[in-house]
């Protein structure tokens, strides 16, 4: 795929520094602090209400910090996301699937960010849907009513729309729920490849297997980083406890003692 | 009678052609916006507005300002109160849009019975399309042009709004922007529509076409079509039923409406009960 200037090289993709968000004067998160640079696979892992969504949302924009800043490729947020910097994959249970619009008009919203007023595509938003939907497999099936798809091409399909916006940061929501093995598979290859290409991906999850498996560096969160950095080093029992607080046993055992999946494999079982 | 009488005999009054080319052309336009009521899942939304534009339009006749003026007051205001108070209570959304519109319909009903004026209760809560005026004829053309502008110009933002409203914020489009311009171009509608149906079935016109059109395919532009051409078609064979029988103009139009609803949620192909049966 030919180079997209938002994925100029920048070593740094995302920092984030000291940031605290509060709804109605509860906290959310509080002295948030970390630096992800380009190429790195990261998965963010913490349970429910720790803090995940609301660090995506400052990530788009959505929340304002009461303290803290983020920079994006080196530029404050703002003019990161006005450069279609960050792209949002949704978990697939919040996307209508009846909605009447078929593959190549999701993908093409990737687009719209750096479109006129009236949204009316040109040339090279053309290609760039093209190119997104031929990198993921899905331009056959193109015209097809995005409720056709199945659920593997569901989530290449959004892949895709991130693709086509030419974003050097992936925020990824629970991508692996309700997916099988052989889809789990196709998505981590692309991952890797998104990966190769300098983009940097923040994969929120509670599933730690995917986390071992193929991610570079982990947050592990509870509304505030309780440890960051390279995978081995932070996964071990005491953090996982910490992060994990009173969850079963088998969450916290530490990888180093259960047998090392491979990527794809759930040896917990689903979530669901 | 045969069928040409019975289609070109009521054409000799002007009071009929101005109404079917009203009614055709509002329906038209609130038929396109209820594609996005539907997909956006706003139809109790568009109920509440409808309700309660009416002090709005009651205040403007009495000072004789433009009646879209004040039913776009209302209708805007009446949906920032349901947010204000959803979001500083405890009380559930659908009750707290329950007793806002209520209220303000209320209002309406008081205002109407203590404010002397020439407006008619009838007309306005049932429609008046047979005796529409020449003046309230040129505002709700302009009110349905705007509309019509708006929807076209800013369609593509509005359908990637009610698809993904999340995404359409992290690529920086305006949400909030979109979202009072559908809750002003509902307004409009909605003030447009009760000068054909009233005020108790304008929500029709914003609802039954979009429905409609929402079983018979999967693509928007085609959905748009329909919706426009079973809401045209409804106030058109509405009218002229209405006619033949001497029956309520408002009750025929959403009748019919309802009919072809009735007709697509049967026999529509894909969607439609007898292909989900024969599955």
């Amino acid at each position: 795929m030919a180079s997209h200037p938002a994925l100029a090289p920048s070593t740094e993709r995302i920092r984030v520094s000291h940031l605290c968000v509060s709804y109605h004067g509860v906290v959310a998160l509080h002295d948030v602090s970390l630096t992800v640079k380009a190429g790195i696979i990261c998965g963010l892992v913490g349970t429910n209400g720790a803090g995940k969504s609301t660090l995506f949302k400052a990530l788009m924009g959505f929340v304002r910090p009461s303290q803290g800043e983020i920079s994006i490729n080196g530029l404050p947020l703002r003019q990161a996301l006005r450069r279609q910097a960050v792209a949002y994959v949704p978990q697939m249970e919040s996307v209508d699937w009846n909605f009447p619009i078929h593959v190549a008009n999701v993908v093409m919203m990737g687009r719209y960010g750096g479109m006129n007023l009236l949204r009316i595509p040109r040339r090279d938003d053309h290609r760039a849907v093209r190119e997104s939907l031929e990198r993921v497999e899905l331009w056959p099936l193109r015209h097809r009513q995005i409720g056709e798809l199945s659920g593997g091409q569901r989530k290449r399909a959004f892949l895709a729309r991130a693709l086509a916006q030419g974003a050097s940061v992936l925020l990824l929501d629970e991508p692996f729920a309700g997916v099988d093995i052989r889809t789990e598979r196709l998505m981590i290859e692309l991952f890797q490849q998104f990966r190769t290409e300098g983009r940097t991906l923040l994969i929120s999850t509670h599933d730690l297997s995917h986390v071992t498996g193929f991610c570079d560096e982990v947050v592990l969160i509870n509304k505030t980083v309780l440890a960051y950095g390279d995978t081995s080093e932070v996964f071990t029992e005491e953090n996982l406890a910490r992060t994990f607080g009173g969850s079963p046993a088998q969450r916290l055992t530490s990888p180093s003692l259960a047998p090392r999946p491979e990527p794809g494999r759930e040896p917990w079982g689903s979530e669901r | 009678m045969d069928p040409l009488s019975w289609l070109l005999e009521p054409l000799r009054h002007d009071f009929m052609v101005r109404a079917l080319l009203v009614s055709a052309l509002v329906a038209g336009v609130c038929g396109l916006l209820s594609c996005f009521m539907t997909l956006k899942g706003w139809a109790l939304m568009g109920d509440a507005v409808s309700h309660a534009v009416m002090p709005g339009v009651v205040i403007a006749y009495a000072l004789n300002l433009p009646f879209a003026l004040g039913a776009f007051v209302f209708g805007v205001g009446s949906v920032a109160v349901i947010g204000y108070i959803k979001q500083t209570t405890r009380i559930k959304e659908d009750a707290v849009i329950g007793l806002v519109f209520t209220g303000f319909f209320a209002l309406g009903l008081t205002l109407i019975s203590k404010v002397r004026s020439t407006i008619d209760l009838t007309h306005i809560l049932f429609g008046n399309v047979l005796g529409i005026s020449g003046d309230d004829i040129r505002q709700t053309v302009l009110i349905s042009v705007l509309v019509l502008l708006l929807l076209l110009l800013f369609r593509r933002d509005l359908i990637l709004f009610c698809f993904d409203p999340t995404h359409a914020r992290s690529i920086g489009v305006n949400t909030g922007f979109l979202h009072y311009l559908l809750l002003s171009v509902l307004s409009l509608a909605a003030v447009a529509g009760l000068q054909t149906v009233g005020i108790i079935l304008v929500v029709a016109m914003l609802v039954t076409p979009g429905a409609t059109a929402y079983l018979l395919t999967d693509r928007f532009d085609r959905m748009t079509w329909i919706a426009i051409g079973s809401a045209v078609l409804s106030s058109l064979l509405g009218i002229y039923w209405s006619y033949w029988m001497d029956a309520s103009t408002a009750g025929c139009i959403v009748l019919v409406q309802t009919g072809l609803f009735l007709l697509s949620f049967l026999f529509a192909p894909r969607h439609g009960l007898l292909a989900q049966r024969r599955r």
